[in-house]
């Protein structure tokens, strides 16, 4: 009699592990996404295009980090990532396809989207995630981080991660521009996370570039975001085989 | 001066400086440096090591240890009072002194687990103050002076009943309008409205804003009440000062107060002139609690009469002398 119970209990168990198991991984993307995709990949279209600053980009603002001697050792950038790029562009903007998606769903994202923390800095200072992605959060410092979001659609969390290479993983519900992530323990840390329902987006580099690829054609509002210098749209019409050049101006 | 006296007046100095290390958690914004509670980073509170009070957690952690040793001084001073002192009021004064500061507690650790609601941040604020009140009050009762004054004799005070309501009223009022005057600053504080107006002593440059906003309203509202607070005391010590020149116990702490609102309405300014530099922010929250605390010394001396341990011949209006019935005589 006892022995059948363990029985049971055992095979419930290995039951609700296999269920668990797959539910945390592919299974809410089968229930939301058709097999099929949304659109024919050959009709695609690209967007490229480039974020320009006009007038003297600012000056960078030296970030002070005596007030933990491991950061104040260690970090070997100290310069705030608030305003980057050289020769009138523009880095750190997150561009994303605002309006134009509507109804339509795209395959799930695959793999996990990383921020780390090193040199008492967040890396990178601006990134794009899926709706439900993995975001896998790492300390690669000899210190204490607090890693505090303070989403207003998604939900807010504060954790700690004392020690060195701990990491964690979270994900958002709902699609957010921008999330903002603070260290309160280095007030000098934040990032930006924006969170969307498909994967057209991007993040300008130094020389102010991005490319979006593989749109369906279509008409889209495009929203080029900076976390000093606010949003800005522009209309942009895709086509098949082609790829619609775009350019955004910032000035303060 | 007695032990008991002694440890309640440094019961009231730890409470000013944990008010003042709360004060550099928000100054500096390090209220979420520990995102748990009770636990610092899994640690218990006070095994979490020293050497990892950086940045942030300098602040917060600190302020949880003084908080921690504050409430431990508590429980002594209620176990304390509740075996020694004869008046059952104030071994009453002790337990809830003792409730105040464990109440406390938890509300820090609820702002912090919610990520500083804007009502729970005000409350544990306004709550600190009160707290701050109970130990100025359980120093001053411990006190010989505030003994002495209970009895007849050469120290008993004049009741300012019958001589002087105008003084009886400002006083009484006064720790009441400090109070509401030092929960608007909490809000202001805790809604990130001190550089909501960002010129002193002008408005704009000019008196009144031209736009409102919630952050501006509360502002313009905080330094509108420090006015009004700052004329209340000024009527309040005139008054004393001229019609109640006799009595020490009075005069003290109202010349007290009209040194610190002076020195409080100067460190306001600095603090928005200054772009709210953590010290001077943190000096007028300290400097807040000081008024208060003087207020309060004045309107418990003010109504010293109204204590149970007040001698009888100090009520007002005064008792029915009782006349001793004469033996055979007519009643
Ligand atoms: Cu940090």
């Amino acid at each position: 009699m006892q022995q059948q119970n363990l029985w049971t209990v055992l095979s419930m168990l290995v039951l609700a592990t296999a269920v668990a198991c797959g539910g945390g991984g592919d299974a809410p993307a089968a229930t939301t996404a058709p097999a099929a995709p949304a659109f024919d990949p050959s009709t695609a279209g690209n967007v490229s295009g480039m974020v320009m600053f006009d007038g003297e980009l600012p000056a960078g603002e030296e970030l002070m980090m005596n007030s933990d001697p491991v950061c104040a050792m260690t970090a070997t950038d100290t310069m705030s990532s608030t305003f980057v790029g050289s020769d009138g562009h523009l880095g750190n903007v997150f561009v994303y396809v605002k309006e134009g998606l509507e109804g339509q769903s795209f395959p799930a994202a695959t793999g996990s989207v990383e921020l780390d923390q090193e040199g008492c800095r967040y890396t990178p200072h601006v990134m794009g995630i899926r709706v439900g992605q993995t975001l896998t959060i790492t300390n690669s410092d000899m210190t204490l981080h607090n890693i505090h979001a303070s989403p207003s659609a998604n939900d807010e969390f504060n954790m700690g991660q004392p020690i060195q290479g701990m990491t964690f993983d979270r994900s958002f519900d709902q699609p957010e521009i921008m999330v903002p992530f603070k260290c309160d323990v280095h007030g000098w840390m934040n990032s930006y996370i924006g969170v969307l329902d498909h994967p057209y987006f991007a993040i300008t580099g130094t020389d102010g570039m991005f490319d979006i690829s593989t749109l369906p054609p279509g008409d889209y509002v495009l929203e080029a975001w900076h976390e000093s210098l606010g949003t800005q749209t522009q209309n942009v019409t895709v086509a098949t085989g082609q790829t619609a050049e775009v350019s955004f101006t910032f000035a303060q | 001066m007695t032990w008991l006296h002694l440890y309640a007046r440094f019961l009231c100095a730890a409470t000013l400086l944990l008010i003042a290390a709360g004060g550099m958690v928000t100054s500096t914004g390090s209220g979420l440096s520990v995102p748990d509670w009770p636990n610092s980073y899994g640690y218990f509170m006070f095994s979490f090591p020293l050497s990892s009070m950086v940045g942030g957690i300098f602040y917060e952690h600190g302020h949880r240890l003084i908080a921690s040793s504050v409430g431990v001084l508590t429980i002594g001073m209620t176990v304390w009072l509740w075996r020694v002192d004869p008046r059952r009021w104030m071994r009453r004064l002790g337990v809830a002194a003792l409730a105040a500061v464990i109440l406390q507690g938890l509300l820090g650790g609820i702002t912090v687990l919610y990520f500083l609601p804007t009502a729970v941040s005000v409350s544990h604020a306004g709550l600190a103050e009160i707290f701050f009140c109970l130990t100025v009050c359980l120093a001053l009762f411990t006190s010989s002076g505030w003994r002495r004054s209970g009895t007849t004799g050469r120290h008993t005070p004049v009741t300012l009943h019958s001589t002087d309501l105008t003084a009886m009223a400002l006083a009484t009022g006064l720790p009441a309008l400090v109070f509401a005057q030092i929960l608007v600053g909490a809000t202001m504080r805790h809604t990130g409205a001190g550089l909501a107006i960002p010129d002193f002593p002008l408005v704009f440059g000019g008196v009144v804003p031209n736009e409102w906003t919630f952050p501006i309203a509360v502002h313009y509202t905080h330094r509108l009440g420090a006015g009004m607070t700052a004329l209340v005391i000024f009527a309040t010590v005139r008054q004393i000062a001229i019609h109640h020149r006799d009595r020490p116990d009075l005069l003290r702490p109202a010349g007290l107060l009209t040194v610190l609102v002076l020195v409080q309405i100067g460190l306001g300014g600095w603090t928005v002139l200054s772009g709210r530099a953590p010290v001077i922010n943190t000096a007028h929250v300290a400097t807040g609690a000081l008024v208060l605390g003087t207020s309060l010394l004045l309107a418990l001396h003010v109504n010293r009469h109204r204590f149970p341990d007040a001698h009888p011949s100090m009520a007002y209006p005064p008792p029915p002398v009782a006349i001793p019935a004469k033996r055979g005589a007519a009643v």
